[in-house]
């Protein structure tokens, strides 16, 4: 354990190794990207020399590389060097006071949702009791959990308390320069989860980023860590259904997901970030990298997805099958509407033996918006006995959007089972005449429809979230048909 | 209650139907039968107000309201049921789930109280059992991978939950066994009531020997050109369509 005093000495001396200037007093970088931004980030987290050597080696990696043009988006390019990579959480005097000041247009949907008022609070970033209550909550459940031996805190908790377990698992299932996005991420990740559970812990709640207080406000570079040991189980809920808007235009987050022998991970997630006006003004580019590593024997990872949100998506949760009988497994909807672009799937690498993936994929394309799904399977030569089933469903609303389809098969060993489906179909207005002709109205048979056609992955989320994903998707199509 | 007057509509430019006279009351069954392409079908669509089709002249009342006023689904609130010819697949969407929709919107579009769910599974209970629906079909999405027997029952079963004022069951006997006939005539019997009208469109006779019609009439042209008593059907099963051809325009 590290001293207070040496901790201000690293400090003293990264200041002096690099040049530092920047006062540590203030709360926001200067705009920018460099090794002495991410000296500040580091020193600003109290990080330990190690910590700060990872990031600036994916910085330096990140700087050789070129951002990636092959997926199917189109926007205007970021200029990395206009963004602000820290910024402190706002305090409580900049919050607003209530759900007065509070854009109307956003608690409509609130409301549209059913979400209840205290939480309505919570996420417009009000700084009244609510904050309170929910502090005490996760105090409960933390108590609870840490009885079992589970760890879930923050990221930054993690590095300061945990530091052997952090140095042991981060960037073994992501590299730090793995890609564009994720090495820049690296390089300045803000904060996120962290979660560990022991041999032969079965979770006994659903870890969701809500019950950690610090999870709002993480920022644009969120990072997460999940460890499964021997044996264990753990459910994870990632984001809210309702609509998170954000200053920051740019998001690359990093998940990890470790599972070793006989272990299983189910990770949901509900993205719904800003995705812009009608016209594709403003939103949310969102450039994530999750991949899970199915490392022991038996292990399991199963990734869910409902995106809705940002105007432009570029996401593959993924599965490394490397334990012998590992099980990956990948549930999506994806919905573009208005101008919203999305160019997701999955990508399944099976290296073990008998090990088995399954890829259910439904694109929703509504207004202009253009859907595509992207997934990967590759058996590579050591995998005997592999199988997968991959299906990919589109839908489509009207006659201004698209939908697209790019499966890549790559087979090395023969003894491999492959079973590929997919289709598209568009909503008919024989389907919707004929609600109508039962008394149902346009808007309602549109959302039950869309609803049908997305039954087998909401079935895999767990049961709330899986109401709340429901209602969203009818809000996210609102006004998508006459 | 339905009041169907000099009824021109066309369908992309064609015209066909052309000058149809209809009048149907309460707790009566009246036939409309023809050859392919007379305008049976499109008569169905008209009434349930299908957007392609367009109605150039003539009027369509239901208890004294314009139907031509009313879109598809206040249509429906108003009590018009149309069975379909050719029933739409809805993946994903359990049959029940789908009716208890229907009867709410109906509900509520009527400012009556909308059924909870254990109401509405007696109801839907005590109706399959009316029209001899086996309940499996019910937890089935809507006629997802039905036969086209369990599709044309599923329209009578859901006729037998919505409980329209007026049911159009448009050639509901098309590609339907002996057996799978009789079940479905058997469920519109169990339906036929003195406040309930049914208009049933068909080309044969075959499902008239089940369902006895009260009137029959003979739809050629886009024009009603014969009407009668049940009789009429038997006729035409002997002389064929061809026999009424130039014959008298009723209307």
């Amino acid at each position: 354990m590290a001293t207070a005093a040496d901790t201000i000495e690293a400090l003293a001396q990264r200041d002096y190794e690099y040049g530092f200037v920047t006062d540590v007093e203030q709360d926001t970088a200067p705009p920018g990207l460099s090794e002495e931004i991410i000296a500040f980030i580091s020193a600003k987290k109290n990080e330990p020399q190690w910590m700060l050597d990872w990031r600036l080696d994916a910085y330096r990696g990140w700087l050789k590389m070129v951002e990636p043009e092959w997926a199917n988006v189109r926007y205007e390019p970021v200029d990395y060097q206009s963004i602000c990579y820290y910024a402190a959480p706002k305090s409580d005097d900049d919050r607003p006071k209530s759900l007065d000041e509070i854009d109307p247009e956003i608690l409509a949907t609130y409301e549209k949702l059913g979400i209840p008022l205290k939480e309505q609070e919570m996420l417009a970033g009000v700084a009244v009791d609510a904050v309170f209550d929910s502090v005490s909550v996760a105090t409960t459940f933390r108590e609870k959990l840490s009885e079992l031996g589970v760890i879930f805190c923050s990221f930054s908790e993690a590095v300061q308390d945990h530091p052997e377990l952090v140095r042991k698992y981060l960037g073994t299932v992501v590299p730090r320069r793995d890609n564009f996005f994720a090495a820049l991420n690296s390089a300045v990740f803000s904060d996120g989860s962290f979660v560990y559970i022991p041999k032969g812990v079965r979770c006994p709640m659903e870890l969701s980023t809500y019950f950690r207080i610090n999870a709002m406000n993480t920022g644009q570079f969120e990072r997460t860590l999940i460890i499964a040991d021997e044996g264990s189980y753990v459910s994870y809920l990632e984001g809210c259904t309702a609509p998170m808007r954000d200053e920051n235009q740019l998001h690359a987050a990093v998940v990890e997901l470790v599972a070793h022998e006989d272990a299983r991970i189910k990770y949901s997630t509900v993205q719904n970030w800003y995705p812009g006006d009608k016209e594709g003004v403003g939103g949310i580019y969102n450039f994530v990298t999750k991949r899970g590593l199915c490392e022991g024997r038996r292990s399991k990872i199963s990734w869910t997805q409902v995106e809705t949100g940002s105007a432009v998506t570029w996401k593959y949760p993924s599965c490394i099958l490397k334990g012998d009988d590992s099980v990956g497994e990948f549930y999506s909807v994806a919905v573009s509407n208005n101008r919203q672009q999305a160019d997701t799937g999955t990508k399944m690498i099976h290296v073990g033996k008998r090990t088995s993936s399954t890829i259910v994929s439904k694109g929703i394309s509504a207004g202009e918006g253009q859907n595509t799904y992207r997934g990967s399977v590759r058996i590579l030569r050591s995998a005997e006995d592999a199988r997968n089933f991959s299906q990919c469903d589109s839908m489509l609303i009207g006659d201004r959007c698209g939908a697209h389809t790019f499966p890549y098969i790559d087979v090395a060993n023969p003894s491999a089972q492959m079973e590929h489906e997919a289709s598209t179909s568009k909503i008919g207005e024989d389907q919707i005449f004929y609600c109508n002709q039962r008394g149902i109205e346009t808007e309602d048979a549109v959302s039950m429809i869309v609803n049908g056609f997305c039954k087998e992955v909401f079935r895999e989320l767990p049961m709330e979230f899986a109401v709340e994903a429901q209602k969203l998707l009818e809000v996210s199509l609102e006004g998508s048909v006459g | 209650m339905l009041r169907v007057s000099d009824l021109h509509a066309r369908v992309e430019e064609q015209e066909i139907l052309r000058g149809v006279n209809l009048e149907v009351k309460a707790g009566e069954v009246h036939a409309v039968m023809g050859p392919n392409g007379s305008g049976k079908s499109t008569l169905a669509q008209v009434l349930a107000g299908r957007e392609d089709y367009e109605v150039t002249a003539g009027s369509l009342e239901l208890d004294g309201e314009d139907l031509q006023e009313m879109a598809p689904e206040e249509r429906a609130h108003a009590g018009l049921f149309l069975a379909f010819q050719y029933p739409v697949e809805i993946p994903g969407v359990g049959n029940s789930y789908f009716l208890k929709a229907a009867v709410n919107a109906t509900r509520k579009a009527r400012g009556e109280q909308e059924l909870d769910a254990m109401d509405f599974l007696q109801l839907l209970r005590e109706r399959a059992k009316l029209v001899d629906v086996d309940e499996a079909l019910l937890r089935r999405p809507v006629n997802e991978g039905f036969s086209g027997g369990e599709k044309k029952r599923n329209e009578i079963l859901q006729m037998a939950v919505l409980e329209p004022r007026l049911a159009v069951l448009d050639e509901t006997d098309s590609g339907l066994d002996i057996d799978a006939l009789k079940t479905v005539a058997a469920g519109v019997n169990a339906l036929r009531n003195e406040d309930r009208a049914f208009v049933v469109i068909t080309h044969y006779q075959r499902l008239l020997n089940y369902i006895v019609p009260d009137h029959v009439h003979v739809l050629l042209d886009g024009r009603i050109v014969r009407s009668g008593g049940s009789g009429l059907a038997h006729e035409l099963e002997a002389k064929g369509y061809a026999g009424f051809n130039g014959g008298p325009a009723a209307a």
